[in-house]
């Protein structure tokens, strides 16, 4: 059989084949040296202040939340900017309500001050 | 075993690997981060079933936006490392009977299901049509869609704004 995408599925199986491989390669006869420098933190060469697990502001979770909401949006936009000659005006006023209403909620939360980091 | 066939198996082995990492790990993050595999795997499994569109949607949604969001989960949480996962409730016996079962249970719907043989299928983007099914047949829905992320989006700034209130 003759799978259409078999030169794609051929080079994410490589892909996934030579980081195993070489990981494992590496693990194996890398030279193992430790000590406390190297295991410190990489804070851009200054001295490690503090730990490591502090816990993350919760805007960083609202940043990542908007951006899956307007990735989502993306994808919506995908297959109708495909068809977008046979759709028409028609197609393009039915993504216009579609957008207009993802853009009340965009409003919104800027109002909101949700995308402000004081 | 045809090439075809040998990749099949590896991307099979790559997700039941990595899926088994995040059931297994003792670790939250080294789960979320296993997490990533079984997302790729997925993403292979829709290419070999001719489903472009979705497999594209996986890696951009899932991959790009689900595990993200994983992870500032898990980072977020106070104190999430220190907690060691074990499930206490239920010992090890009532365990394997319901692995056991379900196992069985697995087993016997692969054997008796009447697997209909794959016809020659023709493999053309599906995204036109998706594209056209979004605009008729699925007006409503597609709509609708637009709404369930405009509450999800306030449902998020909400959620959070009270918790830096505190």
């Amino acid at each position: 059989m003759n799978h259409p995408f078999l030169p794609l599925l051929v080079m994410f199986a490589v892909a996934s084949v030579i980081v195993v491989a070489l990981l494992t390669v590496a693990s194996l006869f890398g030279p193992k040296s430790t000590n406390a420098a190297k295991n410190d933190p990489f804070e851009s060469g200054n001295p490690p202040t503090g730990d490591a697990r502090i816990r993350f502001s919760v805007r960083f979770y609202l940043v990542a939340m908007l951006f899956l909401i307007f990735d989502l949006e993306v994808v919506f936009l995908y297959p109708w900017a495909i068809y977008f000659r046979h759709l028409g005006v028609f197609g393009l006023i039915q993504m216009g309500i579609f957008l207009v209403i993802l853009t009340v909620g965009y409003v919104y939360v800027w109002k909101k001050g949700a995308l402000e980091w004081d | 075993m045809s090439v075809s066939t040998a990749v099949f198996n590896l991307i099979a082995l790559l997700l039941v690997v990595s899926a088994a990492m995040v059931a297994f790990s003792r670790n939250i993050i080294y789960s979320a981060f296993s997490l990533l595999g079984t997302f790729m795997g997925v993403a292979g499994i829709y290419i070999f079933l001719g489903a472009d569109f979705v497999a594209a949607v996986q890696l951009l949604i899932y991959v790009g936006g689900i595990l993200v969001l994983i992870l500032f989960a898990v980072m977020l949480t106070h104190r999430i490392t220190d907690v060691t996962i074990t499930n206490r409730a239920a010992g090890r016996i009532p365990a394997l009977i319901v692995v056991v079962g379900l196992v069985y249970m697995l087993i016997q719907t692969v054997r008796t299901t009447p697997w209909a043989a794959a016809k020659q299928v023709t493999f053309a983007s599906t995204t036109a049509t998706i594209g056209d099914a979004f605009l008729y047949d699925y007006l409503l829905p597609f709509e609708l869609a637009s709404l369930v992320l405009l509450a999800a989006m306030i449902g998020a700034v909400v959620l959070s704004r009270k918790e830096i209130k505190e």
